[in-house]
């Protein structure tokens, strides 16, 4: 309604004024200001810091020579990349060997224990640095998934049940700022005491690093999720009182679409954390991953070491960056409030 | 003492801070079936309380309510309530508000098909068919009340409950209200009972008006029967002598009700004080705005 009043009286008015309207502040003006917030202030602060850092890495003198400049880490970037293409080819061709081996030994009629053998042989090269990649994101989706499926319902039945609220609260206070590193050793222990088994599933090193994501991804979800779902909208609970949903209904249909919002602010935090701790638990627990891929360079101590760290600690902080993104788009799909401002 | 719903000198009292507070005390009212029943008093007075009590909401501490000869004792959706500020679902569209009241009542008796055409049809009668899709923060607020009546004209209720129910609407949209809902009412027949701090409107919906005496202990003050035939037209009605006089009676009640007896023996021993206890005064501001 009010958009056709506007547009009527634009229409109505002297052409003069609405040139005047189109040129300055509408469309030209409106479109450059964009542009400025939108691209050139990030580029400016972008380059502002490369600079920066250039200059004062210059200054620094380590046992491990100069710290690296923006080049030197490109250039590694870059050397990181190709020793992965290496790698891969390598792989390949070890199985393109192995399946030579494989053929010819079927066609000369050899015992079939001994095909067998052939064909479980293995590749063991190194892992490089985008294998550590893959392997980091895996734990710790999989120690957040576990998490948010244990965290969801507690703070659920938490936020609907004072009584459980009270008698939960106090082990959530206690354990929520407990560090990761010290979980580990605890689950190390645990998990290898309990975890025997002839033909693992799962590695023990990534069990004890999804474990420990797990249990520091728990907290900010159940906390938030309990106060979304204790902040329901009273009226909207007597509605469901006067129809009588049951307890399923009621959750399904009221609670948990109004604290959506709230559960998601609790997932967001726990995978940035998730995310830190894995890093930390690897570069401790030597387990496979980004945290070991740092360890072993900064032990490694080449003169390429230290700007591989930087390598790398530019992309866990980019894939923290995407990870956060990433459920920020996943809560505007869920959520049923468009308009809700997400950041 | 068979009427269709009997509120049986009801008493209730919340456990507060400062010690117990009875908030209604012995309220008692015969309703038939099919009756307009407006509850007016001065906020704070109780009535809400009433309401949540007839629906179930709040269990009251003495006496209790008797529905078509059956004790009350928790909500259901033969008491449908249409709440102050609509309480539609945000995440729902206006269709699936209605909707999620028709599944759960008409779970059993009516199929899939029959179900959805009684959801359109009570969007149908409160004039909202053209918004079906519409998530309720894209509705005006009179339509978000339109959807929440039409909500609970679809529990087919014994009796329906309404708090205020145009309370937060403007002028001229709470008369377009009150002509859809006399409209309504005259073709469902329903017994409704509706709490109101509109004088008109308490007027010209109701065939009687309970006026609630000022709390703490409220408790029905003197009940107005509005003898005005159906259908009612508010144009014709303002020129009537008979409009006026139950317009003057329910504003007559309400000023003398500022002032309890009690509080008059208050205020003139305060009146005495006036210039050295400027404090007592500050106080009690009831007091000082009932002898103004
Ligand atoms: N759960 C409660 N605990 C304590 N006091 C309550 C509770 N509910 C209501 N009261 C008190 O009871 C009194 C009546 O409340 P109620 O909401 O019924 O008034 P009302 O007549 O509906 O007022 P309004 O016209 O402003 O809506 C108020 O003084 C309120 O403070
Ligand atoms: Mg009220």
């Amino acid at each position: 309604m009010s958009s056709t009043a506007l547009s009527v009286k634009t229409f109505n008015m002297p052409r003069k004024d609405r040139l005047l309207e189109h040129l300055s502040s509408d469309r030209f003006g409106r479109g450059f200001s964009r542009f400025v917030t939108g691209l050139m202030i990030p580029a400016v602060a972008l380059i502002v810091f490369l600079g920066l850092w250039d200059a004062g890495a210059r200054n620094v003198e380590t046992s491990l020579g100069v710290l690296p400049g923006p080049a030197k880490v490109w250039e590694q970037t870059v050397s990181l990349y190709d020793e992965h293409r290496q790698e891969r080819e390598k792989e390949d061709a070890f199985y393109q060997r192995l399946q030579k081996r494989l053929d010819k030994a079927i066609a000369a009629g050899k015992p079939q224990e001994k095909i067998e053998n052939i064909k479980n042989r293995q590749y063991t090269g190194r892992a490089t640095f985008f294998d550590q990649i893959l392997t980091s994101l895996w734990t710790v989706m999989i120690g957040f998934v576990i998490a948010s499926a244990v965290a969801i319902p507690i703070g659920i039945v938490c936020g609907m049940s004072a009584t459980l609220y009270q008698a939960v609260n106090p082990l959530i206070q206690i354990f929520k700022p407990v560090s990761p590193l010290a979980w580990l050793p605890l689950v190390t222990m645990v998990v290898s005491a309990l975890y025997v088994s002839e033909d693992p599933l799962f590695a023990k090193s990534f069990l004890n690093s999804a474990i420990t994501v797990t249990l520091c991804c728990l907290w900010p979800t159940i906390i938030n999720t309990t106060v979304g779902v204790s902040g329901v909208d009273k009226d909207l609970l007597n509605v469901s009182r006067v129809l009588r949903l049951n307890w399923l209904t009621k959750t399904v249909k009221i609670v948990l679409p109004s604290s959506v919002p709230m559960i998601f602010t609790g997932l967001r935090l726990s995978l940035g954390i998730g995310w830190m701790v894995l890093i930390a638990a690897e570069m401790l627990a030597q387990n496979p991953g980004l945290g070991k891929f740092v360890w072993d360079e900064f032990q490694n101590g080449s003169s390429n070491s230290l700007a591989r760290i930087m390598v790398a600690v530019l992309v866990i902080g980019f894939i923290g960056f995407l990870l956060d993104r990433g459920m920020l788009m996943l809560q505007r799909w869920v959520s049923w409030d468009k308009s809700a401002v997400l950041r | 003492m068979n009427s269709y719903l009997n509120i049986d000198h009801i008493s209730i009292t919340f456990p507060t801070d400062n010690g117990p507070l009875e908030v209604l005390k012995s309220v008692k009212l015969n309703v038939e079936q099919g009756e307009f029943i407006s509850l007016i008093g001065h906020s704070g007075c109780g009535k809400s309380t009433v309401l949540n009590i007839v629906a179930g909401l709040l269990r009251a501490t003495e006496g209790g309510v008797i529905l078509e000869e059956k004790e009350v004792t928790e909500p259901g959706p033969d008491r449908a309530v249409v709440f102050q500020h609509h309480s539609l679902m945000p995440w729902l569209s206006v269709y699936d508000n209605v909707r999620l009241a028709v599944d759960q009542v008409f779970k059993r008796t009516k199929s899939k098909q029959e179900r959805d055409e009684w959801t359109r049809h009570n969007l149908e009668l409160v004039h909202m068919s053209h918004a079906l899709e519409r998530k309720p923060d894209e509705i005006s607020g009179g339509m978000k009340q339109r959807v929440g009546i039409a909500r609970a004209l679809a529990m087919e209720p014994k009796v329906l409950l309404m708090d205020e129910p145009f309370g937060a609407l403007d002028s001229l949209t709470r008369t377009h209200m009150q002509d859809s809902l006399m409209e309504i009412q005259a073709r469902l027949n329903n017994t409704v009972i509706m709490i109101t701090h509109d004088v008109d409107e308490a007027v010209l919906l109701s065939d009687r008006i309970v006026m609630m005496s000022n709390g703490p202990s409220a408790t029905v003050g003197d009940i107005l029967n509005v003898d005005l035939p159906r259908p009612r037209d508010r144009l014709a009605l303002a020129e009537d002598p008979a409009f006026n006089h139950y317009r003057a009676e329910v504003v007559k009640f309400l000023h003398e009700r500022h002032t309890k007896p009690g509080a008059t023996a208050t205020k003139k021993s305060s009146e005495q004080n006036d210039e050295a206890d400027q404090g007592a005064d500050q106080s009690r501001p009831g007091l000082k705005l009932a002898s103004g």
